[in-house]
């Protein structure tokens, strides 16, 4: 565990702001009143969270002493998770839709938008 | 020595994250909210395997990090597909 000091403060603090990120989200997801309000949480917390601390892991085992390269495994996870989030979060409101049809807002009435009536 | 001095919080924090996302999936109140806890707990538990890798300097986390994430995406679309069509596979 002997980085160089710019490297140790860098890992540091993207350690401190994923895993800042990662609380924050659960605990939105525990406290707000309703589904569609708990999704912004988690959503955050799956990607700058995830982000950062895989930045830092990533960091860490490319400096770390008898490193041997660049750490590319977590670019993977990375990757994985920043293509799969918005999936399975549409999904998820879809099945929240279905499950509770009345939660849909109604759609706007007629000459109510941007366009020229 | 700042990471090694900062791990065991971020730890901490990471499993207080992990232990919410609990409460969620326990309380409901609906079955759109156990998923969305499940998936949260999923992406909490990536994040700590990795901090743990990082605590223990060996990289073997990294396969089971990969893993969690591609059965923590399978299992949350199966489901919201199980609720949606009534059936996972048509």
């Amino acid at each position: 565990m002997t980085l160089p000091l710019l490297l140790d403060v860098a890992v540091a603090t993207l350690l401190v702001i994923g895993v800042a990120f990662s609380l924050i989200g659960s605990w939105g997801l525990a406290k707000l009143a309703d589904f569609f309000k708990r999704l912004h949480g988690p959503t955050k917390a799956s990607t700058l969270g995830v982000g950062c601390v895989l930045l830092a892991s990533m960091l860490y085992f490319s400096f770390r002493p008898g490193a041997q390269g660049v750490s590319l495994h977590e670019l993977l996870i990375t990757l994985f998770v920043f293509l799969t989030a918005p999936i399975s979060a549409h999904l998820l409101v879809k099945a929240a839709l279905v499950l509770d049809p009345g939660a849909r807002p109604a759609p706007p009435a007629e000459g109510d938008g941007t366009t020229e009536a | 020595m700042i990471v090694a001095a900062l791990l065991p919080f971020a730890i901490g924090g990471v499993t207080l994250a992990l232990l919410l996302a609990l409460y969620r999936l326990l309380r409901g109140p609906g079955l759109a909210d156990r998923i969305l806890a499940l998936d949260t707990l999923y992406v909490n538990s990536l994040a700590l395997l990795i901090l743990l890798g990082i605590r223990f300097d060996t990289t073997v986390y990294f396969e089971a990090a990969l893993v969690i994430a591609a059965l923590g995406f399978v299992g949350t679309v199966v489901l919201s597909k199980f609720v949606v069509r009534g059936d996972v596979v048509e």
